[in-house]
């Protein structure tokens, strides 16, 4: 018992840690190839290529003033940011990093995750609501009615790969996609569910309120959606949430479509890492090369064009393990 | 250890459904909603019901609750305090009252409300089965029943275009 407990206490410091370090340097790197993208250099002045930036950031965040609104709800005001901030750090617990490595293996892990992930939401609106300010709120709103539309996407689009694993378990699922087709071809579910795989990384970047799907902050309509009047630690702790809910749903997507910690020669865990390495860059790809979408168009794309697709591809998969089988 | 968990997680549930009863802050009950709601979940998770508790979290929490609060601020002018106490408060604290002593004293002197099945050790596939084999009829028609409430909440929120 006290050995589990050990061994338990001592990954999720290690995952933590890792996280919360690969949180901070994504900022910076977020920066750079934005800035290499646009042909400017990105933060350059902070140590060598800008390597202690995160940190001066950190502190500079840490000793700003930490302002609350007189008309703010008090206590949800300070509260929103940690809803925020926890679940995007709770996923990790059912995340296989390696063959051996995943802090826990639940037999509904995907659910958790989808469970989990659906609570962020709520830091958001009542950021929003709790600000007692008109853009916070606009924000706030809008991000409710994105994040939940495109949740079923979301879901819809993971179906298919559970339908042919027959599990939940994350485990399980990166598990089946060992060894290879024909020789050649890794049998990875990138491959039979390429439409699920688009669906689903679409749906995300909605998830994470990123461009083009930045809405709840658009800058030029909301000043800054429902951060507006946050500062200091709080205002960094929306941030710290955002991107490590980018970690994690890189995570994610490696562990359900491109095979996990697979892949030959290099050990598991290095390749897990590459291939999470791999999304987030194009999260970030997308970011600097896509204008944001207008709000009815978002709306109109989510519902009308990504649902009945991620429905479809539930029927074609269904069908197709019915006959294959 | 179990025992010990069941007791923190039911007084935490208990706890904070009080509050949604009796906060006058209508968003404070809905967050307090929510802590009730997981707390629930956790006491299916200590049932070894790991696919009711993520779902009642995915489903409660992550969608009525939402939605919830979604109505409340398009709806309430923000920081609308309204009177929880009316003079319905003695009538209703008499029926909660009576539900809570019959509930009481069922599970004291050992009525059986379900059966005593063994748990199945995965219970996920065991309940897709049992969905859609024995339990296929009235799978589909709360499926009707939703699309049906789908439907007539279209034709509601569009009756004003024609």
């Amino acid at each position: 018992m006290m050995g589990f407990l050990l061994a338990a206490v001592f990954k999720i410091a290690l995952v933590m840690g890792l996280v919360l370090l690969a949180v901070a340097y994504l900022t910076l790197l977020e920066r750079k190839v934005i800035g290499d993208i646009q042909v400017r250099f990105g933060p350059s002045r902070v140590g060598p290529f800008g390597l202690l930036q995160p940190i001066a950031d950190g502190i500079k965040l840490l000793f700003k003033e930490d302002i609350v609104p007189t008309n703010a709800d008090r206590f949800i005001f300070i509260f929103a940011p940690a809803v925020s901030f926890i679940p995007a750090l709770i996923v990790f617990a059912v995340i296989p990093f390696g063959p051996s490595f995943v802090i826990t293996d639940i037999n509904v892990g995907l659910l958790y995750v989808f469970a989990v992930g659906s609570l962020g939401v709520y830091g958001i609106v009542l950021a929003g609501w709790a600000s007692n300010s008109k853009y916070s709120l606009l924000g706030g709103l809008r991000s409710a009615a994105q994040m939940v539309s495109y949740e079923l996407s979301l879901g819809l689009s993971v179906l298919g790969v559970v339908m042919m694993t027959g599990s939940l378990s994350l485990v399980d699922i990166v598990e089946a996609q060992g060894g290879n087709w024909y020789g050649i071809f890794p049998k990875w579910n990138v491959i039979p569910q390429f439409l699920g795989f688009v669906i689903f990384m679409i749906s995300s970047n909605a998830e994470l309120n990123r461009a083009p799907f930045d809405l709840p902050e658009a800058e030029t309509e909301l000043v800054a959606g429902f951060h507006t009047e946050y500062s200091s630690m709080k205002f960094a702790m929306f941030f710290l949430a955002e991107y490590a809910n980018m970690i994690a749903v890189s995570a994610l997507a490696t562990t359900l479509f491109l095979g996990g910690w697979q892949g030959p020669l290099l050990p598991p865990v290095v390749w897990f890492l590459l291939k999470v390495f791999g999304f987030i860059f194009l999260f970030i790809w997308v970011r600097a090369t896509l204008p944001r979408f207008r709000y009815d168009q978002l709306m109109g794309f989510g519902w009308k064009v990504l649902l009945p697709l991620a429905l479809a591809n539930v029927m074609f998969t269904a069908a197709a393990i019915l006959i294959l089988a | 250890m179990q025992a010990v968990f069941f007791f923190v997680v039911a007084a935490f549930t208990v706890a904070t459904a009080l509050l949604v009863v009796t906060r006058p802050n209508i968003v404070h009950s809905a967050v307090a909603l929510i802590f009730s709601f997981c707390g629930v979940a956790g006491i299916y998770v200590l049932l070894d019901a790991e696919f009711l508790g993520a779902v009642q979290v995915l489903i409660y929490v992550g969608g009525i609750t939402i939605l919830l609060l979604f109505a409340i601020m398009l709806t309430t002018r923000i920081a609308t305090r309204v009177d929880v106490f009316n003079e319905q408060m003695g009538l209703s604290a008499l029926i909660a009252g009576g539900i809570t002593a019959i509930l009481v004293y069922a599970s004291l002197t050992g009525i059986q409300i379900a059966g005593e099945a063994p748990a199945p050790v995965e219970t996920t596939p065991a309940l897709g089965r049992l969905l859609m084999t024995t339990h296929v009829l009235p799978f589909e028609l709360i499926s009707i029943l939703l699309l049906a409430a789908m439907v007539g909440a279209i034709i509601l929120a569009r009756r004003e275009k024609e």
